[in-house]
């Protein structure tokens, strides 16, 4: 964990007050709404269609305990008793009023959370793996760095008002799970031939209307000239990006309008100017911020304690334990993930309540400590093997243990039109059916590893380009319809998918999904043939024919 | 339009000239770009001072060879969601070393003025006079800053490294 000190809390303090202030100003009529909206978004606030929704950060994905309850309260207190994590580390309340925003702001700063840079044309909250420092084989912990990179981009100066959005990823493994491809910058920690850590630097991917891919930019920066490397690639952004044309802003368009060669020879340029800057990195600076992120007092235990012996006799323990446990760095100890997505809920919903008992189940067995991944699952980092079998009784007690993480009904969805004003189409209810029809484990297991993503718009917050099935609600004669693409991949290995035909009615959806997932169950060559290697070997147009000839 | 400089509401000395307006005789004038650099020679060896208005969209390099001549550059900010002009600010500041006044102009709103002293402006064209009126209220609102510019305030890590070592020296 990192422990926020003095100088951290008195900025966010600093910040709740400003936002203060500017509410205050709003709503008496001193700022238009127009020069409002700025001021919000940067403090993660939009309008909505039924409400203002408040989104709050979780830097890199790490939560304590009381930082959990803290949510919890937020939820209980100003919302209906329920949060929703995003695809991107953060939370969101739907149904939050402006004149109570500061209050629920000020809350959540007792415990050193915050909504700086959830939204706005600026940098936002920097992301990472949420298995960061437990995942075995990872280079070094990716939050140190991460955190170093909130830091410098916070409320910085020059990039508060960037033409667009602009976001940032990191990971440390080589099974990469913070998407750092589809990123404006995506940076993977790597060690050069002398041993020194630095990062393979990528820039230009993201999703929405026209989706991209990240390129390499630098196969390798210095750590210590990870920061000014970064600064050089915003201000070429900042310079030359797109402003006439929202659609056209994103660093991806000025990268590819460029091309990669053009742009990084912009950016090499500009970086020769400052590399040798105040920007450089000391070791002792490095030190300072690793030294901050404290690591649990993990005990000597066996491999394979007799609790996990005892339970494996269990089926339901066992289908859980299979599904949701992964292998952890030190010996006993294991990552487990808690889906957030039970069949026939909204994906990645908790209420209050849930919230306040993981935070209870974090300390008892996790060292006080949650995760929160890209996939709107959550994640407890550090369960003693020993622990599991409890650890599993009291999860689904709360109704936290489905054992279907990365399955079929593992769903990734961005609300849609139950709360965005502007998707086309929604989305929940899709992920909703979807569950339902596929909620047999027996048959999801036999299906293996299959992620379904949704957004209700082009603008992609459901990450559907990138989901092994794809689904985009577009809205065409004012009907909802839904345009479904396969081969899509979020990992080391990133693509974007394929459309497999003509959108299909919102009643369709399911068949069609059912029909995809019963031609792929015929086409594979082996049972552990996984879906997206299926697509990969054999294109779209099996598919395709099998969905479309019967309808 | 009220201005501060130097943290107060102030007269503006200088008189904004449109690409074909006259020239006055006398006195301080702000030039556009495109005039300065077409009549460069004829506006400097006249009394008065000197200064320009650089468009955020124009490379700043042009006006690097005239910026010991120079007594203002103002900088444009057509709406405050256009931040070209804090890049071109720093530039100006911390590259060129250019010590002149650096005039922010455009939809100038104190929730920017932070930003904008931070990267290097000292003078400020500002849109509402209550927001003139409360500038050092809203210039001292933080007092923790995450990254170094040219402003030289200390920056969070610094700090850190500067606390530690007096913690050294008590035990
Ligand atoms: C309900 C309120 C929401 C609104 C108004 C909203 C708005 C937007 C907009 C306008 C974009 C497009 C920006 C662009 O790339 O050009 C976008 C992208 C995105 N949103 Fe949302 N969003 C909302 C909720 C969510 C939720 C719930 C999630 C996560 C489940 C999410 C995650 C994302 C992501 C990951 C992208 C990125 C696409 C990319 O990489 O380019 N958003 N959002
Ligand atoms: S993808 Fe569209 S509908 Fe879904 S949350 Fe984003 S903006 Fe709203």
């Amino acid at each position: 964990m990192y422990a926020y000190d003095e100088i951290d809390r008195t900025l966010v303090n600093e910040r709740v007050s400003e936002f203060r202030d500017q509410v205050k100003r709003r709503l008496s009529g001193e700022l238009t709404e127009d020069e409002f909206k700025i001021l919000r978004l940067q403090n993660g606030v939009y309008l909505q269609l039924h409400a203002y929704m408040f989104r709050v950060a979780i830097p890199y994905g790490t939560l304590a305990s009381n930082q959990l309850r803290a949510l919890a309260h937020v939820a209980r207190k100003y919302d209906r008793g329920f949060g929703h994590f995003t695809t991107r580390q953060n939370i969101q309340f739907n149904w939050i009023k402006l004149a109570e925003l500061p209050d629920a702001l000020e809350d959540l700063a007792k415990v050193g959370i915050h909504a700086m840079q959830t939204s706005g044309n600026n940098m936002r909250n920097v992301t990472s793996d949420q298995w960061a420092g437990v995942a075995p084989g990872e280079i070094e912990d990716p939050r140190i760095w991460s955190e170093l990179i909130r830091q410098h981009t916070t409320l910085h100066p020059e990039f508060s008002f960037l033409p667009r959005k602009f976001k940032i990823a990191i990971t440390a493994s080589d099974h990469d799970r913070a998407a750092i491809k589809i990123h404006d910058i995506g940076l993977k920690l790597i060690k050069n031939e002398k041993g020194e850590t630095g990062f393979e630097v990528l820039v230009g991917g993201g999703l929405g209307r026209t989706p991209f891919i990240g390129k390499t930019i630098k196969h390798f920066v210095h750590g210590r000239d990870i920061l000014s490397y970064i600064e050089a690639i915003l201000r070429v952004y900042n310079q030359y990006g797109r402003r006439d044309n929202i659609y056209k802003a994103r660093i991806k368009i000025l990268v590819h309008e460029l091309g990669i060669e053009k742009f990084s020879r912009e950016v090499e340029e500009e970086w020769q100017h400052i590399r040798n800057s105040s920007l450089q990195i000391d070791d002792e600076v490095i030190e300072d911020i690793r030294s901050r992120f404290t690591y649990p007092a993990y005990e000597k235990l066996p491999h394979m304690p007799d609790e996990l012996r005892q339970a494996a006799a269990d089926t339901d323990f066992e289908a859980w334990r299979k599904n949701s446990v992964a292998p952890h760095k030190v010996q006993g100890y294991s990552i487990v993930t808690i889906s957030l997505k039970p069949i026939g809920k909204p994906p990645g919903d908790a209420t209050a309540d849930q919230m306040d008992a993981l935070a209870d189940l974090a300390d008892e067995y996790s060292f006080g400590e949650i995760r929160v991944g890209h996939e709107q699952n959550l994640a407890l980092p550090h369960v003693a093997k020993r622990d599991l079998p409890a650890l599993w009784k009291a999860l689904d007690k709360l109704g936290l243990a489905t054992p279907n993480v990365n399955l079929i009904t593992d769903i990734i969805a961005c609300p849609g039109l139950d709360y965005c004003s502007l998707a086309n189409a929604r989305s929940i209810p899709i992920a909703q059916e979807l569950t339902r029809r596929f909620a047999n484990h027996e048959l999801a297991n036999l299906i293996g590893r299959l992620h379904i993503n949704i957004s209700g718009c082009i603008n992609a917050c459901g990450h559907h380009h990138v989901g092994h099935i794809g689904i985009l609600g577009v809205e065409k004669n004012g009907e909802e319809v839904y345009q479904i693409t396969i081969g899509g991949r979020a990992d080391e290995g990133a693509a974007l998918g394929n459309l497999i035909g003509p959108g299909v009615k919102f009643d369709e959806v399911a068949d069609v999904i059912e029909d995809v997932v019963e031609a792929y169950l015929a086409l594979r060559e082996r049972p552990d043939e996984l879906f997206i290697d299926t697509v990969k070997r054999l294109g779209v147009e099996p598919f395709k024919e099998r969905v479309y000839a019967t309808r | 339009m009220p201005l501060v400089n130097g943290g107060k509401i102030a007269d503006d000395r200088f008189v904004k000239l449109a690409v074909d307006t006259p020239l006055p005789d006398s006195g301080d004038i702000l030039v556009p770009a495109e005039r300065f650099i077409a009549e460069a020679d004829a506006l400097l060896k006249r009394a008065g001072k000197v200064g320009v208005i650089w468009p955020n969209n124009r490379d700043i390099d042009e006006l690097v060879p005239y910026l010991g001549k120079v007594a203002a550059v103002a900088l444009v900010f057509p709406t405050f969601r256009d931040g070209r002009a804090y890049s071109q600010a720093r530039l100006l500041r911390e590259r060129y070393n250019y010590r002149g006044e650096l005039r922010a102009t455009g939809q100038i709103l104190r929730d920017q003025f932070v930003f904008m002293l931070r990267a290097g402006f000292d003078s400020f064209e500002v849109k509402k006079q209550a927001d003139a009126e409360a500038f050092m209220q809203t210039a001292k609102r933080y007092s923790v800053f995450y990254q170094p510019t040219g402003d030289g305030r200390i920056t969070a890590l610094h700090r850190r490294m500067q606390l530690r070592h007096s913690e050294g020296v008590g035990t």
